[in-house]
Parts: C-alpha cells; sequence; structure tokens
C-alpha cells in the first residue's frame, strides 16, 4: 500500500456554542465574536492522527498537512490542527468578509491534491455557518475519487489500498469500500477530538505553515450564488407554563395538537 | 473529396443546429428534474417532495428513477399529478444510489433533457449526490432550501438556522437539494405521466457497497412524522429511555426522537438524533422530554407546529421556544401523561 499523505481542509467558523446574531444591515451576521475550528474538521484532524498513531494503514502515514482558505486569523485553525499532531499548514490568505463557496473550494483543494501528491483527503460533513454539505463531495467529483461521505468509522485492510468506511445514514448505517485515493467526510460518531496540550501547542508554532494566495491556485472569490439578505428567523415565543400533566393535556387540546 | 464534402455540410448543419439550440434555449422556459429515491423496488414517497418543490418553480416537470427491475417504481411515479414524464434507467448497478456511478448517470440526464433545475431532497442521498452532480455541471449548488421566490431566487437556513438566507443563483442550471419539512411530499393520485427510458452512460463505481444496518421500527418515520417525542439526557439511561419514551411514543402514535446528549451517551440510536447534525423535524406536535434546548437541537425542531416540553429545570432555554411547558420529574410526569393519553 502506498503511505498515507492526507490533506486535512479545515475552516475558521463561529464557535458553536454562541448564538449567531444577523448584522443591522442584514447582509450576514455578526463575526466579531468567538471563532473556532469547525467542529466536523476537528474531527478530521482527530482521525489523521489516529490513523498515524493507531498504524492503522498499512502504508503509515507519510504526511499530514492541513489547509485552510481564510482571512489571516484562520493560521490560528491551523495552529490549533498542528497541536492536535498535523505536520504542516497551507494558509491561503482571502480577505476578511470574502468567503469562498463550496465550488471554490472544492477547486482550490483540487488543485493542493495534485500538488501536494495527496492520496487522503478528509473533510467534515459540512461547516456549521452556511450548513451546505458539499465540498467534500465536489472535491470527490472533480478529481473523480470515491467518496464516502457522513463517516462513523474508517478501516483500513491489511494490505493493500482498500478502505472500508461505515456511514451514517438515514435510518441506520451503511458500509462501503473503496480503494485510495479517495475523499473521507466525519460524522460526529467518527471520533472525539483531544484537546491540544500547552506542549504541544508550543511546537506547533515551530511547525511550518506555507502562505499562498488564491490566485496561486487560479481561484478567484467570485460568487455563482448571490446573498440577496440575511435575516432572523421568525421569533418563537413560549407559550408559558402549565402546573401539572392534566393542565399539560389541556392545554395541547387548546392548541390542536391532540 | 467525398468526405470533405460531407465533413463541410454536416459542419453547416451541426453548426445550423447548434445555432437554433442556443436560440431555443434563450427562449426555453424552466423545466424541472426531480429526483427520486428508492430503496429495494420501493419508491420513497418522502422524495416526492421534490415534485412539489418544482410544481412552485413552474414549467415541466420530469422525474428521475434508477435502479434495477424500475419499473413498478416508475409506474408508481407515473401516478403522481402534475409530472409529465418519468425518466428511468433499470440497472441494478443504481440500487445503492452511489454517487461515483449515479452521479454520471444524472450529468446526462440532465444534459439530454436540458433542464434548468434539478431539485433532490436534502436527505442522506441527496446530500451524497447532489454536490458531486452539481461539481461535474460546475454549478454552485443551493442546499436544504425552504422555500422559492422564484426560478433564481431561494431562502435556505444558515447557522443552524439561526439566520435565515436569501440568495440569488447565477447558474444556468439549479442543483437544489430541499428540506423536506418545508415542502409536503406530492400525493401519488391523479396522474398519468409517460414512463421514458433515461440514457445510462454505465460508468463504473469505484465504490463497492459492502452493507447496511437499518434501525427496523414499527413506528411511524421519524422525519415526516406528525408527532413526535424526543428524549434527552434526563433520561439518564438506554433502559430508562425505552421505559419512559416508548410507551408514550406509542400513546400518541409518535416517531421516537432524541437530542444529541442522548445518542452520544448511547440512549437512542444514531438515526433518531433531532438537529442541526441529525435530522430536521416540524409535526404538529413535539413533545421534548428531558432536553435542555440547545441551539443545534432548535436547529432540527423549532419549526414544529406546537412544542411541549417537560423539564425539571425552569430555566431549560427550551422553555422559551415551548408553547407548553410542564416543569416536573420526567419519570413521575412523562408515565401521569402516557396514563391519561392511553384512558382518554
Amino acid at each position: 500500500m502506498s503511505a498515507l499523505r492526507i490533506l486535512v481542509p479545515v475552516k475558521r467558523v463561529i464557535d458553536y456554542a454562541v448564538k449567531p446574531r444577523v448584522n443591522k444591515a442584514q447582509t450576514g451576521v455578526e463575526t466579531n465574536v468567538k471563532h473556532s475550528m469547525n467542529p466536523f474538521d476537528e474531527l478530521s484532524v482527530e482521525e489523521s492522527v489516529r490513523i498515524r498513531e493507531k498504524k492503522s494503514a498499512p502504508g503509515g502515514v507519510e504526511d499530514i498537512c492541513v489547509i485552510s482558505a481564510g482571512p489571516p486569523k484562520a493560521q490560528d485553525t491551523l495552529r490549533t490542527a498542528m497541536a492536535m499532531g498535523a505536520d504542516r499548514a497551507i494558509h491561503v490568505e482571502t480577505k476578511e468578509g470574502e468567503d469562498l463557496e463550496p465550488l471554490s473550494v472544492a477547486k482550490l483543494l483540487k488543485s493542493v491534491v495534485e500538488q501536494q501528491k495527496s492520496n487522503l483527503v478528509i473533510l467534515g460533513k459540512q461547516s456549521i455557518d452556511d450548513d451546505a454539505n458539499q465540498t467534500g463531495q465536489m472535491l470527490a467529483g472533480l478529481l473523480g475519487w470515491p467518496q464516502a461521505t457522513q463517516a462513523s468509522k474508517v478501516m483500513f485492510e491489511k494490505e493493500g489500498d482498500a478502505v472500508t468506511v461505515t456511514r451514517e445514514v438515514d435510518g441506520g448505517s451503511e458500509t462501503v469500500r473503496a480503494k485510495l485515493p479517495m475523499v473521507i467526510t466525519t460524522d460526529l460518531r467518527l471520533n472525539e477530538p483531544r484537546y491540544a496540550s500547552l506542549p504541544n501547542i508550543m511546537k506547533a508554532k515551530k511547525k511550518p505553515l506555507e502562505k499562498k494566495k488564491l490566485e496561486d491556485f487560479g481561484i478567484t472569490a467570485e460568487r455563482r450564488l448571490k446573498i440577496v439578505k440575511v435575516t432572523e428567523p421568525p421569533p418563537r415565543q413560549g407559550g408559558g407554563k402549565v402546573d401539572d400533566v392534566d393542565g399539560l393535556v389541556s392545554k395541547l387540546k387548546e392548541l390542536g395538537a391532540l | 473529396m467525398l468526405t470533405t464534402v460531407r465533413r463541410a455540410v454536416f459542419g453547416q448543419a451541426r453548426r445550423g443546429l447548434a445555432q437554433a439550440n442556443s436560440l431555443s434555449s434563450l427562449q426555453r422556459l424552466l423545466s424541472t428534474l426531480a429526483v427520486l429515491e428508492q430503496n429495494n423496488g420501493k419508491l420513497n414517497t418522502g422524495s416526492l417532495s421534490a415534485i412539489t418543490a418544482a410544481k412552485k418553480l413552474g414549467g415541466p416537470i420530469h422525474a428521475f428513477v434508477a435502479g434495477g427491475n424500475i419499473k413498478s417504481v416508475a409506474d408508481e411515479a407515473a401516478k403522481v399529478d402534475g409530472v409529465e414524464k418519468i425518466i428511468a434507467v433499470d440497472n441494478s448497478a443504481y440500487d445503492r444510489g452511489l454517487p461515483e456511478n449515479y452521479a454520471p448517470l444524472l450529468v446526462e440526464n440532465i444534459k439530454k433533457g436540458g433542464y434548468t433545475h434539478v431539485i433532490a431532497g436534502h436527505t442522506a442521498f441527496g446530500k451524497n449526490l447532489l454536490p458531486r452532480v452539481a461539481a461535474l455541471l460546475d454549478t454552485q449548488q443551493i442546499s436544504d432550501i425552504t422555500s422559492i421566490e422564484n426560478e433564481n431566487t431561494f431562502v435556505r437556513p444558515i447557522y443552524a438556522g439561526n439566520a435565515i438566507a436569501t440568495v440569488e443563483s447565477s447558474d444556468s442550471i439549479k442543483v437544489i437539494t430541499i428540506r423536506g419539512t418545508a415542502f409536503p411530499a406530492a400525493e401519488v393520485a391523479g396522474g398519468s405521466a409517460s414512463v421514458e427510458a433515461g440514457v445510462d452512460p454505465k460508468a463504473e463505481s469505484a465504490t463497492e457497497w459492502v452493507s447496511e444496518d437499518l434501525a427496523t421500527s414499527d413506528r411511524p418515520d421519524l422525519a415526516t412524522a406528525s408527532r413526535v417525542v424526543s428524549g434527552g439526557r434526563g433520561l439518564k439511561s438506554k433502559e430508562q429511555f425505552d421505559k419512559v419514551m416508548l410507551p408514550l411514543a406509542d400513546a400518541l402514535g409518535a416517531a421516537v426522537g432524541a437530542s444529541r446528549a442522548a445518542v452520544d451517551d448511547g440512549y437512542a440510536d444514531n438515526s433518531l438524533q433531532v438537529g442541526q447534525t441529525g435530522k430536521v423535524v416540524a409535526p404538529q406536535l413535539y413533545m421534548a422530554v428531558g432536553i435542555s434546548g440547545a441551539i443545534q437541537h432548535l436547529a432540527g425542531m423549532k419549526d414544529s407546529k406546537v412544542i411541549a416540553a417537560i423539564n425539571k429545570d425552569a430555566d431549560a432555554p427550551i422553555f422559551q421556544v415551548a408553547d407548553v411547558g410542564l416543569v416536573g420529574d420526567l419519570f413521575e410526569k412523562v408515565p401521569e401523561l402516557t396514563e391519561k393519553l392511553k384512558s382518554a
């Protein structure tokens, strides 16, 4: 089996615990809040590091490269990924507020895969900001590679290049098998990401971080989808509380729910 | 000599054809391909939401099905009102909806039909397949839409439903996945679509389907149930989850859901998770039991018609969205409620 050269795309997003607020101009949400690595991307980094630590791939892991396209602060996210165990990082710098659409990201990643000679790309199944759930599938399509999305378990055969992936699907799970090179996207059940320890955070500062621009990959930030407006969802008012089960039943009847 | 002449003549004819094509595409009205799902030779009627969405766009609607022995599925789909044509591809290679061969299959049929819009449900099948199709067509997909403003403009929740974005697409082919709860499934009645064999490029799939493990249940399907009872960490164990929640579900004829906490702790199967990373439901009644109401959970249920909550913490955020809340010990209140519902 060929040694693994894993590419892990990560995205800096508003922290999952922050309740996003729509800005006054209705062009997006307030971004002056805490940001973190997209939770599904943490799973991708963790899985890559575990493949190396557990020596589960017969050919071993030669390289774990994390990449992020985003504003200068995306470097913090890349450092976090390196503190978790990634070897090096590529930062494709974009301007603040210049968000790439999944199709552009997929095109960018295709160039990076070719340049870096990656044979496994592990992405999060979706980013929790625009909830698109597209990039991994688009990348696999552009590369003509097999894909295993919403992975909850990744297993390597003892020999050869075959990878068996259990996927979360509606109603349960499904298992598929493909050969490298391939694209995998992570579901929450895949693993439990580690916390980066202080010594590892210090070490990560010395790991290589290569800076690139969109133009280096022939990508522009033009959008196919224009955001016409962003609004708050219609508010929902709590209807108050009842004292006992009888109150609950009669209120539900009154609301026509029973 | 002959060849040159022939080439010239054909070239001209081809150019003429191309011209006619571009002219007709200018005048072409929109037409939609709704991608339907099938499982083991049965039409997934939930996927008929795609037809409801297509109707909102106007223009002719074709529906697409593929799989082995697809005839009965195609015939059933042909009965859906408002569908002009069913494009059916009979080949068991597509039974499992593997995107590696299903995406090229769809792309060929989309190109042949000249569709302006392609719609599928934002289900595990649609999410896996359509972005690959979109990439092959070089179009930016629009995911999980909840409403259609016009043929180019769509509404979709972002940030776990904490913001609603209206987006306008400039792509010539719109590839769209829809939120099933926002578009009710079209009824299988009143229609008489013709069934036509689609093109089959017979692409190889580099991925092989190995097995599946589906949770079986006699209860209604979570995504489409009109009533859902959902349990959270407050249930404390799988045994108690089953003991408390299942009788309540049966008394209400409801589907069972769970919060991420309950799933992570093994009280319920992953496929029952309601929320941003699980299923999005919008039933008539959603009853949250022992669920605090984190934003990721609310993302999956806050469009329910009526929300009821039972929780011992009076300050739990779930009470801010619940139409009716009961503060109390669920191990006491839920069995009492189940009894009262049964005797009612």
